[in-house]
């Protein structure tokens, strides 16, 4: 096959154009599902948990929607077009995890909780500091995660549009066009929270999954056609084209990477632990994954979304192993990175030399190139719009209400500061984007989820499980998981001291791994136990309730 | 929580927790799902150790071009879709028809104290 760049001279305006039709056909049925959302939005259950009315195949179409972002969609198959065997890794821990939510989280979170994680974390606890705790640690991770997307975002518009440095679109350079993204991204998800809650925030999700099943589903069936459904063939071309050779379907190409230094080598390979302890275990502790529980009526369709969500999740990072060696073996590791170091290019890159060569030559491959930029833009929205609803609502419930108000506070007012935090968050991610986006922050991911493996899941899981725990663990493990994992990470050669760094000018690093899970997820446990044991307090009244509650469903919003 | 339980209902809520039948039903979850979390974490550790440290295992190959590493990363999704499966078929016999009979005697009661509005 020949070699195909992204920005084909020919294809270019016809892409372009196509791309932002279709996705603006995608903005105008979102924001039409969001305006008749805001009809049916009355009461602060509509708002922030949808009514309660989804069904299981909704909502598990909706968390895979909310869970599989660019990061995981351009992120993984790009992984794997250059580096092979080790970007599966990374699929594996992010299904696996689910594992966690559905057998240990899920349904208790359901049967105890209301809007928020910190319903379940302060149930048997004194309100105001447990869910002061929950609502830092909630907006921490939230937006270290929106920061990501929205960088992402504006990265991506220059590739998937083919803006290149010296050339103009409508006017703006690839500067500007980035910033122009960044902005228009955030206002339309403050737009899809402010106006449409839950409900509309939840449609939009479901949207943006059956579109991005659909179209990696094309894309895998036109890879598996070329090889006639041989995949050792499809494997066999993808490491030769990757330059790599065997090397490239078997493991230590990215993570654990063996060098002439034990040392290095050592800590490579502890790094690649960490990520995959941090993978597993950060998914059930993510809030905004946390409150889509919410959105149905009772434990048992919790449950049902929850296997949904692992069937359609699976699926995808399967389609996503075909894309990834499908985009090394047809469009070629050099032709990849020529387009972008990352990678995040490979699978559109791969949509357009598809599209030449089964959809009619160049239009073809406009066309499938068009269609991909689209969704993967639809992606980047669904996530970043649950990410600040996530947010909103804990600062509106638990910081607003509870705290503030002390629990004296009015729905209609509530909800009002919940649409209020929306904007507020929003602004500030827009703000923080802006100024980020000429750094690397591509780490910011992973941290959310070691934060949310390192502070969130301990309290969760303590909360529901251990009866001995008390306001005091509960804030130890948040604030000593939380502390470890931003610390740790702070202090090392992602943010300083590295060529790839945040700060690669700077060297303030002494923590040799990137990912802080092995150590701060320990000690997130450890701190809650600690916590606990040096209280007095012991609320065996409570607990009975909330164990109770949990494991019946008695007494469920 | 916002929601107020008299102390009546607290008390309830302690005789459930004591009971029998409670027992029982705390005794089908916590059997099936601290083991099954333990398996699988096992399982998936297994499989990134030897992503780390056993490369010349990992890059055997089994078939053509694909290898043990490619086999076991399948196997994990499997392994995955398997679990879910068997927890749904295992929560519907041995949990659901326990937690519904506790939570129906327990809404019996509620006649005194107004369920919670949503």
């Amino acid at each position: 096959m020949q070699s195909h760049t992204l920005a084909a001279e020919v294809s270019t305006s016809t892409s372009r154009g196509l791309t932002i039709t279709l996705f603006l056909i995608f903005v105008a049925i979102t924001l039409a599902i969001t305006i008749w959302a805001s009809r049916q939005t009355k009461t602060a259950t509509d708002f922030y948990a949808g009514g309660r009315q989804f069904s299981g195949f909704q909502n598990g179409m909706a968390i895979g929607g909310d869970y599989m972002s660019a990061a995981s969609f351009l992120g993984i198959a790009g992984l794997i077009a250059l580096y092979g065997y080790d970007g599966f890794l990374y699929s594996i821990g992010f299904l696996v995890a689910w594992l966690v939510a559905l057998l240990l989280v899920a349904e208790y979170l359901r049967n105890s909780g209301r809007y928020t994680m910190a319903d379940v974390l302060a149930f048997r606890m004194r309100q105001r500091p447990v869910r002061t705790a929950a609502s830092v640690s909630t907006i921490v991770v939230s937006i270290f995660y929106l920061i990501a997307q929205m960088v992402g975002a504006g990265a991506l518009v220059s590739l998937l549009l083919g803006i290149k440095p010296d050339t103009t679109f409508l006017g703006m350079d690839a500067g500007t066009a980035k910033v122009a993204t960044i902005i228009l991204v955030g206002a339309l998800m403050i737009v899809y929270v402010i106006v449409g809650g839950m409900k509309g925030t939840t449609y939009v999700q479901i949207v943006k999954a059956f579109m991005l099943m659909t179209g990696a589903l094309l894309m895998t069936i036109l890879v598996l056609a070329h090889y006639k459904f041989n995949l050792s063939q499809l494997l066999g071309d993808a490491a030769q084209q990757s330059g790599k050779g065997d090397a490239f379907l078997e493991p230590g190409l990215r993570y654990g990477i063996e060098s002439a230094s034990a040392s290095a080598t050592f800590y490579s390979k502890m790094d690649l632990l960490s990520l995959g302890i941090a993978l597993v275990l950060g998914t059930a502790g993510l809030p905004h994954i946390l409150t889509r529980f919410y959105t149905v009526p009772t434990s048992k369709i919790a449950r049902k979304s929850v296997l949904w969500a692992i069937g359609i999740i699976g699926t995808f990072y399967l389609f996503t192993l075909a894309l990834g060696f499908g985009a090394a073996a047809l469009v070629g590791g050099a032709n990849i990175t020529a387009q972008d170091k990352a990678g995040n290019t490979a699978a559109p890159q791969l949509a357009q030399a598809l599209g030449v060569d089964y959809l009619g030559g160049e239009t073809g491959g406009a066309v499938l190139l068009a269609i991909i930029a689209a969704v993967a833009f639809a992606t980047i929205l669904a996530v970043v719009a649950g990410l600040t609803l996530a947010s909103s609502s804990s600062l509106a419930h638990d910081f607003y209400a509870s705290v503030i108000k002390r629990g004296q506070a009015n729905e209609r007012d509530e909800v009002r500061v919940a649409r209020i935090s929306a904007l507020v968050i929003g602004a500030v991610a827009i703000a923080l984007s802006i100024f980020a986006q000429s750094l690397n922050v591509a780490f910011l991911v992973a941290l959310a989820f070691a934060v949310a493996a390192s502070a969130n899941l301990p309290a969760i899981l303590y909360s529901l499980f251990w009866k001995r725990f008390n306001t005091s663990g509960a804030l130890w493990s948040i604030y000593g998981g939380l502390t470890a994992a931003v610390v740790l990470v702070f202090f090392s050669p992602v943010v300083s001291g590295s060529a790839t760094a945040m700060f690669p000018d700077h060297d303030w690093h002494f923590f040799p791994l990137s990912n802080p899970g092995i150590i701060s997820i320990p000690i997130g446990f450890l701190c809650g136990w600690i916590g606990t044991v040096i209280s007095k307090e012991d609320d065996t009244a409570k607990y009975a309730e909330l164990e109770v509650r949990s494991l019946t469903g008695h007494g469920a919003h | 929580m916002t929601t107020e339980v008299p102390s009546s209902s607290t008390e309830r809520y302690r005789t459930v927790q004591e009971s029998e039948e409670f027992g029982r039903l705390r005794h089908a979850v916590r059997s099936f799902v601290f083991p099954m979390t333990v398996a699988f974490f096992l399982w998936y550790a297994l499989y990134v150790l030897l992503s780390a440290y056993a490369r010349g295992f990992m890059s055997a190959k089994v078939v053509g071009n694909i290898n043990v590493a490619l086999i076991f990363g399948l196997l994990q999704f499997v392994s995955t879709f398997l679990i879910a499966w068997y927890y749904s078929r295992y929560a519907a016999r041995k949990i659901d028809p326990l937690a519904e009979k506790i939570h129906g005697e327990l809404s019996a009661g509620d006649t005194t104290d107004k369920k919670v509005e949503d």
